[in-house]
């Protein structure tokens, strides 16, 4: 058996602020094997992207964090600064939302590729130029670009740069957070390509991170749902977005219909309310405020996953009750 | 507030391609039932190009020929991707980019020029920005944005009422619960909420919205989505929907207008376009919506096309894979794709492309041209 890539257990991230502790991430626990792909959705503040920071302990200073994130089986989080240092880039590396911005926009694209290999290569000037252009070609840029600004680039150029530069280390694993959500669908289409490609020629693991859960399901073989800093579902895509568990979930799924489906033609399903302050978490379910299907036991029982079906679990005591789901309305 | 409309004869309603647009004829011989009805608000044969600030360079023409039509208590949706010229076309539709060539009519009139002009128009058809986070001033009190525009417009009343009835419209409520707020308080689907009641306060006839939803989570957008067709049945609202989203049109549009690089590309009943699309560049934004359960996705490569470089005949055929596959050919259309010019889509009507290939008039004109 192979050693899983990626074994997050029991993970809990705080970030202190002055208003008090926030709690963002509270018990997630996954698994990825090499090669695999992870689908992590969820709404904004759902503690998604800190999950990602935390994979790679970019998270500030002061936050208080528990539990441990095994990368090829040591933990991040007790890594010495230099060893933590060579494992960023070279066993995992992100691409982060926002392609815009997180480029230096008076630096040709080509530097800013280089300046990634240059931290973990010794390689002379002529072999990093010609390592840039190889990585500008796997992700389907000219070498030539690597002269330009990002200004003079689109959207979906952008982002193949930034996953040039993820790339430049040779990764095991690539965490995209976001990674089409400012870009529209044919472009989208594109880069999610792009990803599966990568993901088959370099035996890449991918954690992909979006709230947008019809994307999830066309690309990855998982999906890990979370609600306020938990994870409230979790098993194989297909099942996961066809027939949810959870009502969050369900939901989500909902969101984006599926052109041509009668029930959803002008009946956009929407789910009611906000997502919970973390700081002032609801009691029980954390999701029974806004939840459709509701019941009296909901604020008051600790909800945990429970089994689903094969491979699969949910947090919801329907399911941990096996009462007959409700239909959605 | 606004004049009385003056009606003025509906667009013609043969292919648009003759030189003179307006066919005044049109109004005793048609028998089109779509244009029984006058639409609130008309595009015809409209051209914005853009020239470079400074020094010579190639005119972008972002919009290059557009007929479009919005009848009242409709919701239109307007498709396309980013450099298509679709919030340029929104925009000109709002007075706020002076057309190159072609007009906007708003109930039979064209939309004056300059700001004391349009004044009346802006206060009826009201903009909805996407990206809330940025329409709204960040140190301004919700109360404060939506009256705004109650000020601006000089509105007679009372200013408190109105407000706190536009956030209740809004699904704002209780709506003085949020007179204080500031925008960083709110989540970002109670901000375009803030946003739509900005529009709402002015009681307006019509919005133009530009991607209402996309800057917003998935959880949120049916509800966006929701009050928008909410304001139509209740209100009778006119709304003209700017997106990307193909899925955003199955949920609320009635009709469906793609543009691909300055023109509507094809045009029709929302279920028609998205249930048989026409055209090759339709067809090919739909395979890729990500869905679980997949058609076969056709990846149109490259980028979208420049403005400054129009390319001859249709202006998809670079891209366009019914060429590329040989169809086209075997249609014996492929001369016309790259060499003729497309006549400007009808802005009303039944469900038409502008493809040699695939719509039935543009292929009868060919069999005929052919001698069959």
């Amino acid at each position: 058996m192979t050693v899983t890539l990626l074994d997050v257990r029991d993970l809990e991230v705080t970030y202190r602020s002055r208003a008090g502790d926030v709690p963002a991430v509270r018990g997630v626990s996954l698994q990825l094997d090499p090669g695999q792909t992870l689908g992590l959705a969820g709404e904004s503040g759902c503690g998604k992207s800190t999950m990602a920071a935390a994979i790679l302990r970019l998270l500030p200073p002061d936050t208080r964090t528990s539990g441990s994130v095994l990368l090829d089986g040591e933990d991040v989080l007790t890594m010495r600064p230099g060893r933590l240092r060579a494992v960023r880039w070279t066993e995992a590396a992100i691409v982060f939302q926002g392609a815009m911005h997180a480029l230096n926009p008076v630096r040709r694209v080509g530097v800013q590729i280089a300046e990634a290999i240059h931290l973990h290569d010794k390689l002379t000037d002529e072999a990093v130029d010609a390592r840039v252009g190889e990585l500008l070609e796997q992700v389907g840029l000219p070498a030539r670009r690597a002269a330009s600004y990002p200004h003079e680039l689109s959207g979906g150029q952008r982002q193949r740069v930034m996953i040039a530069m993820a790339l430049a280390c040779s990764p095991r694993l690539l965490i995209a957070d976001e990674p089409t959500t400012a870009l529209d669908v044919m472009v989208q289409a594109q880069v999610l390509d792009l990803l599966a490609e990568l993901r088959r020629e370099l035996g890449l693991a991918l954690l992909l991170i979006t709230h947008d859960l019809s994307v999830l399901a066309s690309t990855c073989e998982r999906i890990a749902v979370m609600y306020a800093g938990r994870v409230v579902e979790e098993g194989p895509a297909a099942a996961v977005f066809d027939e949810p568990a959870h009502p969050y979930t369900r939901a989500l799924s909902e969101a984006f219909p599926t052109i041509g489906d009668r029930a959803s033609r002008k009946a956009p399903h929407g789910l009611g309310g906000d997502p919970p302050d973390p700081r002032e978490l609801p009691s029980g379910c954390e999701f029974h405020p806004r939840c459709p299907v509701a019941v009296p036991i909901c604020p008051t029982t600790d909800v945990q996953l429970w089994p689903a079906g094969p491979d699969r679990r949910a947090a919801c005591v329907h399911v941990r009750d096996r009462e007959p789901e409700p239909s959605a309305p | 507030m606004s004049a009385d409309p003056v009606p003025l004869p509906p667009s013609p309603d043969g292919q648009a391609a003759s030189a003179t647009p307006i066919a005044a004829e049109g109004l005793a011989t048609t028998t089109d039932p779509d244009a029984l009805e006058q639409p609130i608000l008309e595009v015809r044969d409209l051209h914005v190009h853009f020239r470079p600030r400074r020094g010579r360079g190639p005119v972008a023409r972002a919009v290059d020929g557009v007929d479009l039509a919005v009848r009242q208590g409709e919701i239109v949706a307007l498709a396309g991707e980013s450099g298509c010229g679709k919030t340029t076309l929104a925009r000109t539709i709002l007075g706020l980019e002076r057309p190159t060539s072609g007009a906007v009519l708003y109930r039979g009139r064209p939309i004056g020029r300059g700001t004391a002009a349009l004044k009346p128009y802006r206060r009826e058809v009201q903009l909805v920005l996407q990206d809330p986070t940025g329409a709204l001033n960040p140190r301004q009190s919700v109360y404060e944005s939506v009256a705004e525009g109650l000020r601006i417009h000089g509105v007679k009343g009372d200013e408190e009422a109105l407000v706190e009835h536009a956030l209740a419209r809004s699904g704002l409520r209780p709506p003085r619960r949020f007179f204080l707020a500031y925008p960083h308080e709110l989540s970002g689907g109670q901000r375009q909420r803030v946003v739509i009641a900005g529009a709402l306060a002015l009681e307006p006839s019509m919005l133009v919205a530009d991607e209402p939803v996309s800057s917003l989570d998935a959880s949120v957008r049916g509800e966006i989505l929701a009050l928008l067709l909410g304001l139509v049945r209740d209100l009778g609202l006119t709304i003209l929907v700017v997106t990307h989203d193909l899925g955003l049109a199955w949920n609320v549009a009635d009709r469906l207008a793609v543009m691909y690089l300055g023109r509507i590309v094809e045009q029709g009943p929302t279920e028609q376009v998205l249930a048989a699309p026409m055209h090759p560049y339709t067809r090919a934004l739909l395979s890729v919506v990500p869905e679980a359960t997949h058609r076969e996705p056709q990846v149109l490569a490259g980028e979208p096309p420049d403005p400054t470089r129009v390319p001859v005949g249709c202006r998809f055929h670079p891209r366009c894979p019914a060429l590329a596959g040989g169809e086209a050919a075997r249609a014996g259309v492929d001369g016309r794709c790259r060499g003729e010019a497309m006549p400007v889509l009808r802005g009303l009507g039944e469900h038409h492309a502008a493809c040699f290939l695939t719509d039935e008039s543009v292929k009868k004109e060919a069999s005929d041209r052919l001698g069959r």
